[in-house]
């Protein structure tokens, strides 16, 4: 195996400008803010992040698509100024959530277009085209143009033109973005599959689903506002969250006010969420005996207690221990 | 050491080499998959046939009256010819350049072919291949027809055929290197601009001697005109086929075939330098600005 690192940046920064109107001077918006991360080979390595933290803007500079503003970036041991052509016939790229691919060619003649410009030769593309159509399920579309395909065949098309050129490192940008579940677990275990086959293989996987770094990766990067906040496996990223308890409540409706847990000691964290006839409050604890703390200020505000949770911390829960906010909180611009 | 060096440096070539092959070819059988299959076969023939003819007819209906229908003056041939053989000018720049924003904006599959090893520059003038097939098509329909139908003094037989090929070919290299050239532009502009080959093909056809002498220009324009390798291309093209109709014509008179061929490749050259220079460091620019996969849905 080698001993380069697959994938390695250092302080890598990316700054982009952006225009205003004719008088006003350009804006900075920072993607990237000194990231430090190493992907060794054989792993499969997530980013994990809300939507505009940095996750795809690094996906481009690895991929040779962006350079980068500040810092350096190196893939197979390759700096992706000063080597690209030694890169990109290493590597290889899928974006979710998006229609990519000539419409008026069949879903064939769209995979064999791009086995060329790797120089597979046609009778073995050609073969590995059939064949991962087949495990991806679209084994009877071979002859279909790819415009009258669904958008989640469309984007099964696209997985199979990442995976066929057998790169090193592979980079997928939210591969089951807009997929619906039966297909997004198929891409699960197809990735899965792929990385068992060949020890040296590498994948970079961006997510924005918790579950789907969880159960994929070897290691993960939570990533916010252009940051590299945490970086471990999901394991030990949820093994800081043991010294807390974290308790799921369904309550009657209620209206919940700011502060409404603030006098009581020891509650880290609280999220809630209206559903069709109830409320359910989470709870983030320092230590279980607070939770009767908690239950008696819900009494005396005559909210009943339909329903307690206690569970294991998810990446979730790591990433709102290291945000303050959760995903979707964040997505939205919600302030801390 | 030395030994290793010089072998490592000729598999770089060897790969290359092997890039630029495979990036050219199979962008030539996109372009014309994409070319070709937009409309089923009929109207596809019906196109080829309609568009140049209706765009020759045009240009005759304009020269009749300017004329008084004067059909039998060298005047004629000098435009009809210019004319048509402009075809390749529009088709072949826009060709290469417009493959960027198909790939970008409609197919978006511009950051895949960006990411893959491939040569840039030889996929982008593969694109253009298609273009120059079917404007071949433009061209020969239009002679065809201006043979046919408006007495254009044409004898096959008496064409310098050898010249001409030559010419052809070398014109058609410097339009591609011009299709480069915009092809880099575009990278670093948005959609707006979708037919910018198009609209730079229009804007030359005044300077290029393409349907009127240099001459006719005012004296500050004429350099222009000079300074462009299209205007040497259309002048051998014209000299080829037509001979002394050409020569008729005092802007480029004193010159040889040899002395205008000679100016075509210097400038064609100086041309291709430029071009390249330009894309790579438009496509550098793209890199920068991170506008390689750019989609503006204006």
């Amino acid at each position: 195996m080698s001993d380069v690192a697959a994938i390695r940046t250092e302080e890598l920064t990316r700054i982009y400008k952006i225009r205003g109107g004719k008088k006003s001077d350009p804006k900075e918006l920072v993607a990237l803010k000194d990231v430090d991360i190493q992907v060794e080979r054989g792993e499969l390595f997530g980013l994990l992040g809300p939507n505009g933290a940095g996750k795809t803007t690094l996906i481009k500079v690895l991929t040779t698509l962006l350079a980068p503003t500040k810092g350096r970036a190196y893939v197979a041991g390759y700096d992706v100024i000063k080597d690209p052509h030694e890169i990109r016939s290493r590597i290889n790229m899928v974006s979710g959530g998006e229609a990519s691919g000539y419409g008026l060619l069949t879903v064939r003649e769209n995979l064999w277009m791009f086995s060329q410009f790797y120089g597979i030769p046609s009778k073995a593309a050609n073969q590995r085209i059939k064949e991962l159509l087949e495990i991806v399920g679209l084994g009877d579309r071979l002859n279909t143009k790819s415009s009258d395909l669904s958008s989640g065949m469309r984007q099964k098309m696209n997985i199979v033109r990442g995976f066929m050129t057998d790169p090193e490192i592979l980079f997928l940008d939210e591969p089951t973005l807009g997929l619906d579940v039966g297909a997004a677990r198929d891409v699960r275990n197809f990735i899965r599959d792929w990385m068992r086959q060949e020890d040296e293989r590498t994948i970079l996987l961006t997510t924005h689903y918790m579950v789907e770094a969880d159960e994929l990766c070897d290691r993960v990067a939570i990533i916010n506002q252009g940051k590299v906040l945490a970086c471990d496996t999901p394991k030990a990223l949820k093994r800081q969250l043991q010294q807390v308890v974290i308790f799921q409540l369904q309550v009657s409706p209620c209206t919940v006010t700011p502060g409404m847990f603030d006098g009581i000691q020891g509650v880290r964290n609280f999220n809630h969420a209206h559903e069709d006839g109830y409320t359910t409050m989470e709870f983030t604890l320092e230590e279980d005996d607070i939770l009767p703390a908690v239950i008696h200020q819900l009494a005396e505000r005559d909210i009943h207690l339909l329903n307690l949770d206690k569970r294991q911390p998810s990446l979730e829960d790591v990433f709102v221990h290291l945000v303050g906010m959760r995903m979707e909180e964040v997505e939205r611009g919600e302030t801390g | 050491m030395q030994a290793e060096t010089s072998m490592a440096h000729q598999n770089g070539a060897t790969r290359n080499l092997r890039a630029m092959g495979r990036s050219f070819l199979t962008a030539a059988w996109l372009g014309w998959q994409i070319e070709s299959n937009w409309t089923d076969p009929f109207l596809f023939a019906i196109y080829s046939v309609v568009k140049p003819v209706s765009g020759a007819a045009i240009l005759v209906v304009m020269y009749g009256i300017i004329s008084g229908g004067d059909f039998d003056s060298p005047l004629f041939a000098y435009i009809f010819l210019g004319n048509a053989f402009y075809i390749y000018v529009g088709s072949v720049m826009t060709g290469v350049s417009w493959a960027v924003l198909d790939d970008r904006e409609h197919y978006k599959t511009l950051k895949y072919i960006f990411i893959a090893p491939i040569h840039a520059p030889s996929y982008l003038m593969g694109r253009g291949v298609a273009r120059f097939l079917t404007g071949t098509i433009s061209v020969i329909v239009t002679i065809a027809a201006g043979m046919l139908f408006l007495n254009l003094q044409l004898d096959l037989r008496a064409v310098d055929w050898p010249l001409f090929f030559a010419a052809l070919g070398m014109g058609v290299i410097m339009l591609a290197n011009l299709g480069l050239l915009l092809a880099g532009v575009t990278l670093t502009i948005a959609n707006h601009v979708w037919f910018v080959g198009d609209t730079v093909a229009g804007a030359l056809y005044l300077f290029s001697g393409a349907i009127f002498p240099l001459d006719v220009l005012p004296v500050w324009l004429r350099p222009l005109g000079f300074a462009m390798p299209l205007t040497y291309w259309l002048e051998l093209l014209r000299r080829s086929l037509v001979g002394d109709v050409a020569q008729a014509f005092p802007t480029l008179a004193g010159l040889s075939n040899a002395q205008l061929f000679a100016i075509l490749i210097g400038l064609s050259l100086l041309f291709g330098i430029l071009a390249f220079a330009i894309y790579r460091w438009c496509e550098h620019a793209a890199r920068e600005r991170g506008l390689i996969d750019m989609v503006t849905n204006y």
